[in-house]
């Protein structure tokens, strides 16, 4: 078990006094992503829907790279990943990432492919 | 463990001294699991990924399909999911309070935070049937064409979302469901809907104020709104009267959003109730004293990690499912 406690987050910014306060600050954190989330969500605004990137939009983007931000200090906080040896942290860690990337690419890619089959090919099936 | 491990010298095993990364056997075994788990739930969302790209220009819109508050009337997408997703990172502060009271061998403390833990979680728990229950029974009403797309009905005049309760006709008619008792042989059918087919097109005829909305989605974002000739054209491929979603039909648009719907949040809300009782286990052992009596309280450390799993899952289920 690890009874030491690593208290700053935000590489440092940020230095709690004791794990309990650091709890509650990453709670703080977590709630705000979410509001964020929430109202963008809401308002949808139309400087973030009208652009893309790499084929999604913009908005689309932030939600997903918010949501990884929100689990990376559900991880290394909550889950105290913060606090194992960094070989346990790397295996538990890039044995995911490297998996679902790949697979991820393979299916959205193949799904495209798929979408233009039936955009473009010889298939009716909206009717 | 200790006695599993021989090793007498003080060298570095994997960093971690005699006991290797520093883990405990259990623990190490949680995060072996917390793993695979984790590969299983991507692979299902890849999998809805699959499905929402390929029917990219006409999937529902997520704001559309939740917009409901218990105890409350009107239109607020999204505020009740923010609320379930507060409600269960709650329940993991709880947790890790839970956690850090027991590092310190404080039991009374121990046992609140775990009590909070469990209530936290059904609260989530109740919550995801009730929006089971409200995506089941549905809100407006569509038609199914020959092509199983979904067309739905909106106010010409305010742009709003049209029941079809508000418009069909009651046209008198002798179709009465066949039940068990009156078939032949094991014959019966579904529940009938509430309005025929032929009710809604004539009620839609006589209704000039109506038109019909399908899942295209236009470069706005929104779904496409057909003319009113357009709109009666389409009628005529109408085949059957939707309301509420199943595995079969979906009054909100394609049935894989339904079915993905069902499989995904209902394995993760199998997750989270299987969670609560793993806690109320805990929860007992700890008042009956077993961790104070073993040393430790690793065992609330190790479904610590389990809850808390089921937390980040949800992270990625809220966004994919209601947000992007």
């Amino acid at each position: 078990m690890a009874h030491e406690h690593k208290l700053e987050i935000f590489r440092g910014l940020v230095k709690f006094k004791s794990n309990i306060t650091k709890i509650w600050g990453v709670l703080i954190f977590l709630t705000l992503v979410t509001a964020v989330e929430v109202v963008l969500g809401i308002i949808k605004p139309e400087s973030l829907t009208g652009t893309s990137f790499l084929g999604m939009r913009l908005l689309n983007w932030i939600f997903i790279i918010l949501t990884l931000v929100k689990a990376y200090y559900i991880a290394w906080d909550f889950m105290h990943l913060r606090d194992e040896k960094s070989a346990l942290r790397r295996a538990i860690v890039w044995t995911p990432i490297f998996l679902v990337a790949y697979l991820v690419l393979i299916l959205l890619l193949e799904a495209d492919y798929v979408y233009e089959v039936y955009k473009n090919g010889f298939v009716t099936w909206n009717f | 463990m200790d006695s599993t491990v021989s090793t007498n010298s003080e060298e570095s095993v994997w960093g971690g001294g005699n006991q290797p990364l520093n883990a405990s056997y259990g623990k190490l075994m949680m995060w072996f699991f917390i793993v695979s788990d984790a590969l299983t739930f991507s692979g299902f969302l890849a999998s809805y990924g699959f499905s929402r790209f390929k029917f990219i220009e006409t999937w529902p819109i997520a704001d559309e399909v939740f917009t409901h508050v218990p105890f409350f009337h009107g239109n607020y997408p999204m505020i009740y999911v923010a609320f379930m997703t507060f409600v269960l990172i709650m329940s993991s502060v709880t947790m890790v309070l839970a956690v850090d009271a027991g590092h310190k061998m404080k039991k009374n403390a121990v046992i609140w935070y775990m009590f909070l833990t469990i209530i936290g979680g059904a609260i989530f728990v109740g919550s995801q049937a009730w929006e089971w229950a409200t995506f089941i029974k549905g809100d407006y009403g569509a038609i199914e064409t020959k092509g199983g797309r979904i067309l739905q009905f909106v106010n010409a005049d305010t742009g709003e979302r049209a029941a079809i309760a508000d418009f069909a006709k009651t046209i008198p008619s002798e179709r009465n469901e066949l039940e068990r008792n009156e078939g032949v042989w094991f014959m019966s059918e579904p529940t009938l809907p509430t309005y025929s087919v032929n009710e809604v097109v004539e009620g839609f005829k006589a209704d000039s104020n109506i038109l019909i909305r399908t899942e295209t989605i236009n470069e706005k974002g929104e779904k496409t709104l057909l003319t009113r000739e357009e709109s009666l054209t389409k009628l005529g491929n109408a085949t059957q009267v939707v309301e509420g979603a199943n595995l079969i039909h979906n009054e909100y648009g394609s049935r894989l959003f339904a079915d993905f719907f069902f499989f995904i949040t209902g394995f993760h809300g199998f997750h989270v109730f299987s969670g609560v009782i793993i806690n109320i286990i805990i929860f007992f052992n700890v008042i009956l004293g077993t961790y104070e009596k073993r040393g430790h309280y690793e065992m609330v450390e190790k479904v610590g990690l389990y809850w808390h799993f089921v937390d980040l899952v949800w992270v990625f289920v809220f966004t994919f499912f209601y947000l992007v």
